[in-house]
């Protein structure tokens, strides 16, 4: 008989009540933010959209507060369905449709993962709670453990959006409202790590190394192909998607690193990089949710722009959202002394000292990913470049650029409160690493170690402080001193004619130098054509690029027309006549008897 | 007040090494040129001027070059704390951290190039932003090595990680295989391009800064030369010897090789990505 009713409802530990803090962190600002966007609609949508968040977000709580593997499973669930009702909120539109059905189809793959390897655990435990499962974890086979791993980070990893499993990402989030895609972008994806620390470094403890491994290396290529999308992206919310599969990468090459190490039996190490891991988690959480609160800004306000082709300019008529985005992706690059910085650079320094506490095979490992993860910090960075100045600066190049109005209070108010946090993370280091690092050890227990971060973490503070009174001494030297004498003239056009925003380099040229690099994973594709009137006169060039998504075309397509062509034979057995439905009935009753009586 | 010592003396000095590099490519052409002094005259020239400023920029552009310098100067004091005297996570951590900061300087340097709405400025931040990103594994890893390898002075991988971080120093400080910074031409020029639409005392602080990242990356690239710590004057003289050894390889390097093209640079850069990677294997192994 299955034993519903568990001793141990919820739990509250420094895990939880981490995670906890940083689901309010984002879907307050997120909530207040929501309010502004949808003035002017009717107030069933206001009641229907605030309904199904409360809802959303009430069920990423429960899930972090479970405290046994059915109300886990059954809060994700809900997680799951009410993000899709909230994904396909703008249902009349076919994409919206579209995205939602991918988003519903990849979720539940992922959740059937995660069900198989939790009853997996249930059958070897006895019970749900997690104390049970933790005593029964360290008495199971080995390859039941290992066929747990296996199957639960297929399911985390689809929720988290790790490569190859990330195929719904690019689809859900820009559909979404901004609001909600901050908050499943900068929330529901690390519910999916909140699994993985819970399941992998707490409940199955001790881990094998090569689980950590291998969460390293699906960090490594999340890392690499995100950040490489990120940058063909056209689609503002698109650039947002696919960083947050890089960012997830750079989360999980913290969080594989600690359970490599705990497996190890490296215990400072493993506290290390799990505060790395969490710390990009929460900057992550912060920065994103910023970023598409701003991007839902610029899509109200210019009347429905999404296409940065379209956009530019913007820092004039919405200066406060252009600074909000700009402190978001300065972030999101890792510039000191914002908050990615400080995560990422304790990153740096957990490969670094990994390298020199370990030894062959390890050492070419950690300097691969360091060198991985700089990589993607270089990448990141030309993105946001492209991200911000192609939207915000130089001219417009649509009207609807050119006539957009600034966002309203609650809106501005709802960024603020996601931007002060990314600059506190960063400056104040000093202050919250030390907190993080407690978090850390607490999930992996054993000793306390103490590491070289602890008296450079105030450095990010240093940087600032240096930072100001160095810019402030050339703002007066500049003013007072040489008293700059400026002359307001054109761009310089070579003497031509006069530039207009068509002769401004654009998010596709921007991007030109890293399609042709990435070429052999991007297989891009390109066409032009002269349109003639007459031999001698051409009246128009067309031209069309675009980029080939891999794991779509080669991964995902032919799954799918393998279970079409699948179901287009099983229709034969379904013609239509009802004394067979009859038989069918009575085969199964006769299968199920047998099953009954053998099993 | 020693570090404030420092920090001016290479502040001052910094022009003259570009000033002494472009000198020595002269002599070596067999042409007169201009003297060793000429940066100096060039940013007094700048700073005396008036701006010229385009009608299409926000305030990104007026701020970029003060950030610009300020996350130069913070780089070179960061740097300066990391002096190699002690090889460890802690100088493991400046360094990289005066990576981060300098990377702010060139995220505002690319806005700034867009802002303008020139095409040029655009085409110039896209590029650099290309170079420098498949620069920085390259730079982290010898890092790494430097860092990794105790005083025991392990003399083959520091060479690797040396000339790795050469590579880099050609690219980041745009320099002939790289960039050029002698050509305003239109399709060849990449940091020039992104600086085109300033002018007066902005262009100024922005050179300078330049000059202070390329003394940045020399002084860091000093210490691979002879990884002996030294204080005091007989410290500075080697520190002079060492800046002079890289101003004659990098003069050379210049007038011997010519500029590639664009998709070819990331072929230079990945090839310096690799003997950092097997300069860290020999580091691992302690050779």
């Amino acid at each position: 008989m299955i034993n519903f009713f568990s001793k141990q409802l919820f739990l509250f530990d420094p895990l939880t009540i981490f995670f906890l803090s940083v689901i309010g962190l984002v879907s307050i600002p997120s909530a207040i933010f929501a309010t502004g966007y949808l003035r002017g609609e009717s107030a069933l949508k206001k009641l229907t959209v605030s309904a199904l968040f409360l809802c959303f977000v009430s069920s990423m709580c429960f899930v972090v507060t479970a405290g046994n593997l059915l109300s886990f499973l059954i809060f994700w669930e809900l997680m799951s369905l009410t993000s899709y009702f909230l994904v396909v909120l703008d249902y009349k539109h076919e994409k919206s449709v579209r995205a939602g059905t991918i988003y519903l189809v990849m979720t539940h793959a992922g959740t059937a993962c995660l069900m198989a390897a939790l009853f997996i655990l249930y059958k070897y435990a006895g019970s749900f709670d997690y104390l049970a499962v933790k005593e029964a974890a360290a008495l199971m086979p080995v390859n039941v453990r290992n066929a747990v791993f296996l199957l639960s980070f297929v399911g985390f990893a689809t929720k988290a959006g790790v490569v190859p499993f990330h195929i719904w990402l690019p689809y859900a989030h820009p559909q979404a409202p901004s609001y909600i895609s901050s908050v499943m972008s900068g929330v529901m994806i690390k519910i999916a790590i909140y699994g993985m620390i819970r399941f992998y470094i707490n409940l199955l403890a001790p881990a094998p190394a090569w689980w950590g491994a291998v969460i390293l290396i699906f960090g490594i290529f999340s890392c690499l192909a995100g950040a490489i999308y990120a940058l063909m992206a056209r689609d503002l919310k698109k650039i947002l998607a696919y960083s947050s599969v890089e960012n997830i990468g750079i989360i999980l090459l913290g969080i594989g690193a600690a359970v490599f190490f705990s497996g190890r039996g490296m215990g400072g190490l493993a506290a290390l990089a799990l505060c790395a891991g969490l710390y990009h988690l929460v900057n992550h959480a912060l920065f994103k949710g910023l970023l598409f609160l701003c991007s839902g800004s610029v899509y109200r306000q210019t009347g429905g722009l999404r296409d940065m082709e379209k956009m530019g300019g913007l820092i004039r008529p919405m200066p406060v959202t252009a600074l909000f985005f700009l402190i978001g992706a300065m972030g999101i690059s890792a510039l000191p002394p914002l908050n990615g910085f400080v995560s990422e650079w304790l990153t740096f320094q957990v490969f670094f000292s990994a390298f020199t506490q370990s030894g062959g095979a390890v050492k070419m490992f950690m300097v691969l990913s360091a060198s991985v993860l700089a990589l993607t910090g270089g990448l990141a960075a030309a993105c946001f470049v492209r991200a911000f100045g192609m939207t915000f600066l130089a001219m417009p190049r649509s009207k609807h650029a050119q006539e957009a109005k600034e966002a309203n209070l609650s809106m501005k108010a709802g960024m603020a409160l996601l931007a002060v946090p990314v600059i506190l993370f960063g400056a104040g280091a000093g202050l919250i690493a030390p907190v993080m690092y407690n978090i850390s050890q607490s999930v992996l227990g054993g000793e306390k170690i103490a590491h070289t971060f602890y008296s450079v973490s105030v450095l990010p503070f240093t940087i600032m402080i240096s930072l100001a009174a160095l810019g402030a001494v050339v703002f007066i030297l500049m003013k007072f001193v040489i008293k700059v004498k400026r002359t307001i003239y054109n761009t310089w056009d070579c003497g031509y004619y006069a530039l207009d925003s068509r002769t401004e380099y654009t998010p596709t040229a921007f991007a030109k130098p890293f399609r042709i690099v990435f070429g052999f994973f991007l297989l891009p594709y390109r066409k032009s054509e002269k349109i003639r009137d007459s031999f001698y006169h051409v009246s128009a060039f067309k031209y069309e690029t675009h980029t080939t998504l891999v794991f779509k075309k080669y991964f995902y397509e032919p799954i799918v027309s393998l279970i079409y062509a699948f179901a287009c034979k099983m229709r034969k057995l379904q013609p239509g006549s009802i004394h067979l439905y009859i038989l069918y009935i009575f085969i199964t009753l006769v299968c199920l008897v047998w099953f009954v009586t053998v099993f | 007040m020693i570090m404030t010592c420092k920090v001016l003396l290479i502040c001052l000095s910094a022009p003259l090494v570009s000033g002494m590099i472009r000198k020595m490519k002269n002599i070596v052409r067999m042409r007169k040129g201009p003297g060793i002094l000429q940066p100096y005259c060039d940013l007094m020239k700048l700073f005396s001027k008036e701006e010229v400023v385009s009608k299409n920029v926000s305030w990104i552009f007026y701020a970029s070059p003060a950030i610009v310098f300020s996350s130069g100067i913070s780089a070179l004091l960061l740097i300066l704390i990391a002096s190699p005297g002690y090889q460890d996570a802690g100088s493991f951590a400046f360094l990289i951290a005066a990576f981060f900061v300098l990377g702010l300087g060139r995220f505002f340097q690319a806005l700034a190039g867009i802002d303008a709405g020139s095409s040029f400025g655009g085409m110039g931040s896209s590029r650099e932003m290309f170079i420098s990103s498949f620069a920085e594994p390259a730079a982290f890893i010898s890092i790494f090595v430097l860092c990794v390898s105790g005083p025991g002075t392990p003399v083959f991988s520091f060479f690797l990680a040396a000339a790795a971080l050469f590579m880099v120093i050609l690219a980041e400080t745009s320099r002939i295989p790289v960039d050029n910074r002698e050509t305003h031409l239109e399709l060849t020029m990449v940091h020039e391009a992104m600086l085109l639409e300033y002018s007066g005392p902005s262009l100024g602080l922005i050179e300078l800064t330049g000059h202070i990242r390329q003394m940045i990356f020399f002084t860091m690239l000093s210490w691979y030369l002879f990884p002996v710590a030294r204080a005091g004057s007989l410290g500075w003289i080697l520190f002079g010897l060492r800046i002079m050894a890289i101003i004659l390889a990098v003069a050379l390097v210049e007038v011997s090789v010519a500029k590639m093209r664009l998709f070819r640079v990331v072929d230079f850069l990945s090839f310096a990505f690799f003997i950092a990677l097997v300069a860290s294997i020999a580091a691992g192994l302690g050779v």
